[in-house]
């Protein structure tokens, strides 16, 4: 590679990165490792927010803990950093008690899927009108590579030196069985399709749940000899097949074997408030004011005659 | 100061009982009135009892220690809290399912509650039959005060059976009274 | 500010402590509940269940105890007042979201109806052994504070002090009851809704680009911004600065950890309660709070009548602790008894504050039925010897 003249780079180009208006610039570097596919999600991210459009003041970002459980700190939305596996009932409780925000939790396959398990599967099964975003990289990092609920059969970890003999989880299927409104799987590979799945996301009602594989390019490469982050890459690249709709029974990851990604599933089913206003509303009539509902009519008189 | 256990079997309206009482005393007799009850895993039909303490001053210890008054609908309720009553206290019984072992000073009243509930038409007004009696032949509370508590503390479409079984309680205690 | 009368069912009411707690929660302007059932706490949830709808609130059984202990922060980050209530094991469990609502600086009310214990122990009977956990249950340093009410009127009117301290020094609020008062039936008198008077939360109103989420001001409480307001602040459980950005360093944990355990230390003046009887020329003073406090009133009565002067302390607000209080008791008396159904837990605050001044003793109790009120009496008859 030629070393790059300075003197050819114009002024407007190294004082602002494109993406600086959604991140806090003043926490940046950031912790993560070179080709550590946790910034290519949040790349995504931020270009799904610029794509979809929300009023970002009402957007709230919710991590747990672990290398993902980070991403939060570094968002310039209100964001929040919570407990280990916690972060799907922190952000039920915001998402209830101020149903006008759009409330995403962005952590990682360790804090999701193992300790916050319980909160995962009851959240898709209310249809909890949130965004989930999964960085699985099959391993616990920031802890220093420990086996997790997601790492594949044989795969070596700090805890499983002579590879687990685990199965793991299938995310997108327990997602479907719980009843995810929206699901989807890409890999770090997959920068556009998955931003339009985030995209989709932000304007689903319902619980999404999107899985992003991603290399865990110190730890788990290093462990199971997969060379660098981009022979990481090269795999994902090779390996992986596009399949929209496909059967969820058949989205199991096998070590180093295809993997499947695509948007899965994407049907309506009420939401949580939904769900409470519709049953209230028949059993309280009018005593009943409906919960979380824009204005309706009513107040548009209201502001008519205010205007 | 009244120390009062309502028992019988679990699935009587037992806890209401002391509930409507200790209601009728602390809301409309202007007294203060505590009610306690044993909690338990225990499936309906067993044993089961509440307590109630009421007293014209503040109630600080909360708990009946040796009850001067035993409401029994059962005779295994009977059993178990008969040896507690207080010499000369007073026993209240379902005549048909209780069989009393009388001791020396204590005062009997007897009402077939459970049979005039089920001639009303229904059983489960059994306590209200027990607490109309209840009402006439102790003076814990006023039979006014009683009239404006069980509203609001049985089922609404139930409250005019209620009353019925709490009116015929009644009746048959003043008569009681007049005949000792 | 004054009470919603929306939430406010004005009256004479018949009521366990359980249920007025939840009217309690109500009358604050409680609008957000997560719960997981336990017993003997089911009572304030289901009670809760049942009314909200009508007054505007969100009720949520959660999946468990840690669901229902975070969600309630999450919710208070919307400018909403939020509660859970639980017991025994739920209260274990809870233990690491109130170190999270302590370092997020969050106001929310989290309410323990004690069983005994340790562990599933006696789910329907009472325990007052949670008390050393409510103060250092969660890891690390910090202050809390912790309200014990003795009757089913107190648990209405300790659940709005409760919200109104939490709001005031944003920071989670417990209410220690117990089993007994829970589910004893008392007369419970619920004023008129401009009779309640509630603390309004500090909010920031400055330049929103300037905003610091945890800058104090003078009283060491920062002022709070709702979530969906445009400032995009952060937060985080790590130890942070005023930015609210991690800083992982001693120098920035003594600043942190010392102003939320100061911001109560310095304000403990207004927050401690108690009830203080007789105490002028007591030979004996009886500390005790919760039901104990009623159980112990019985034996007071008794060891009077036998001619013993015995005063009586009943705690309020058991944490923070009146230290000053039990100290100057001490130099007056000649003993000072604790009764609690524990074996010794307050007990060794009181041994602590006295610092030998008196002699110090405890009634032991395992819990699961209140003290026998000629145990304490004797214990008192132990002291004057």
């Amino acid at each position: 590679m030629n070393p790059v003249d300075v003197s050819e780079i114009k002024k407007e180009n190294i004082e602002y990165h494109p993406m600086e208006h959604l991140l806090r610039m003043d926490r940046i570097p950031h912790i993560w490792c070179p080709a550590c596919g946790i910034g290519t999600a949040v790349t995504a991210f931020v270009s799904a927010l610029e794509k979809a459009k929300p009023d970002l003041d009402k957007v709230s970002i919710v991590s747990g803990i672990g290398c993902t459980g980070r991403v939060a700190g570094y968002m310039k939305l209100d964001s929040f950093h919570t407990t280990h596996g916690r972060a799907i009932p922190f952000a039920t409780g915001l998402k209830l008690a101020n149903p006008d925000l759009k409330v995403v939790v962005f952590s990682g396959d360790g804090d999701l899927v193992a300790i916050g398990g319980n909160h995962l599967i009851h959240a898709a099964r209310r249809n909890m009108d949130i965004v989930v975003i999964c960085v699985n990289n099959f391993i616990y990092g920031m802890t220093g590579g420990q086996v997790g609920a997601t790492t594949p059969e044989t795969a070596r970890c700090s805890t499983s030196p002579y590879g687990n003999f685990e199965p793991p989880f299938n995310l997108p299927l327990l997602m479907e069985s719980c009843g995810a409104s929206y699901v989807a799987r890409w890999t770090a590979l997959h920068i556009r399709r998955l931003t339009d799945s985030i995209v989709d996301a932000f304007n689903k009602r319902g619980f999404s749940f999107i899985e992003v594989i991603a290399p865990c390019s110190t730890l788990y490469a290093r462990w199971n000899r997969l060379g660098s982050g981009l022979d990481i890459m090269k795999y994902y690249h090779e390996q992986s097949i596009t399949r929209h709709n496909a059967d969820p029974r058949d989205l199991k990851i096998d070590f180093q074997k295809p993997i499947i990604v695509g948007k899965f599933i994407d049907r309506e089913r009420p939401t949580f408030i939904d769900a409470m206003n519709q049953r209230f509303s028949a059993v309280f009539g009018d005593r009943y004011t409906p919960y979380g509902v824009p204005a309706g009519p009513r107040s548009d008189e209201k502001e008519g005659v205010n205007a | 100061m009244h120390e009062i256990r309502f028992s019988g079997l679990g699935g009587q309206g037992i806890i209401r009982s002391g509930f409507i009482v200790g209601r009728a005393c602390s809301i409309y007799d202007n007294k203060y009135a505590t009610m306690t009850q044993s909690f338990g895993p225990e499936a309906r039909g067993s044993a089961c009892s509440s307590q109630l303490v009421v007293s014209e001053e503040k109630i600080l210890y909360p708990y009946i220690t040796q009850p001067h008054i035993l409401v029994s609908m059962s005779r295994e309720a009977y059993e178990k809290y008969e040896p507690e009553l207080q010499e000369d206290g007073t026993l209240v019984i379902d005549e048909d399912l209780v069989s009393p072992v009388l001791r020396a000073q204590i005062r009997i009243f007897k009402i077939p509650a459970t049979r005039f509930a089920e001639e009303l038409g229904n059983r489960i007004i059994a306590n209200l039959v027990m607490l109309g009696f209840f009402t006439a032949v102790t003076n814990v509370v006023s039979y006014e005060a009683m009239k404006k508590a069980i509203p609001g503390s049985v089922p609404d479409r139930a409250l005019a059976l209620n009353m019925k079984g709490f009116e015929r309680g009644y009746a048959y205690g003043r008569e009681q009274l007049k005949q000792q | 500010m004054k009470a919603d009368p929306r939430g406010v069912l004005t009256g004479a009411h018949y009521l366990d402590g359980d249920h007025a707690c939840a009217e309690g929660a109500l009358a604050a302007g409680c609008r957000f509940f997560a719960g997981y059932p336990i017993t003997p706490s089911t009572e304030v949830a289901e009670r809760i269940a049942a009314r909200f709808p009508e007054c505007g609130g969100v009720f949520i059984q959660m999946e468990d105890e840690l669901a229902s202990s975070i969600a309630i922060i999450g919710a208070a980050w919307t400018g909403k007042k939020s509660m859970t209530v639980t017991s025994g094991p739920g209260f274990s469990l809870m233990q690491e979201h109130i170190g999270l609502a302590v370092m997020l600086e969050t106001p929310c009310v989290l309410v323990n109806v004690q069983r005994g214990g340790p562990s599933t122990g006696l789910p329907t009977l009472p325990g007052q052994a949670d008390m050393m956990q409510a103060r250092w249950g969660s890891h690390g340093d910090y202050e809390i504070i912790a309200l014990a009410p003795n009757s089913p009127q107190e648990c209405f009117d300790f659940t709005i002090d409760c919200f109104n301290l939490s709001e005031k020094y944003r920071i989670p609020v417990l209410l220690m009851t117990d089993e007994c008062v829970g589910h004893m039936t008392e007369r419970v008198i619920i004023p008129q809704a401009e009779e309640i008077d509630l603390v309004e939360r500090k909010y920031y109103h400055g330049d929103k680009s300037k905003y610091l989420p945890f800058k104090p001001d003078k009283d060491m409480i920062p002022p709070m911004v709702k979530a969906g307001d445009g400032y995009r602040f952060h937060v985080t459980g790590l130890t942070h600065d005023e930015r609210g950005y991690p800083v992982m360093s001693w120098q920035c944990q003594e600043v942190l950890v010392r102003r939320l355990v100061e911001k109560i230390k310095n304000n403990a003046d207004e927050i401690y309660r108690y009830e203080e009887e007789n105490t002028d020329n007591a030979d004996v003073v009886i500390v005790s709070y919760g039901i104990s406090s009623r159980v112990a009133s019985r034996a007071i009565d008794l060891a009077r009548k036998q001619g013993v002067k015995v005063g009586f302390i009943r705690l309020i607000v058991v944490w923070p602790f009146p230290e000053k209080k039990i100290a100057e008791l001490a130099a007056k008396t000649k003993a000072l008894i604790t009764v609690e159904m524990n074996y010794g837990q307050i007990a060794l605050e009181v041994e602590r504050c006295a610092h030998g001044k008196c002699k110090t003793l405890l009634v032991p109790h395992g819990g699961g039925w209140v003290h026998d009120p000629q145990d304490i009496l004797a214990k008192i008859k132990e002291a004057l010897q």
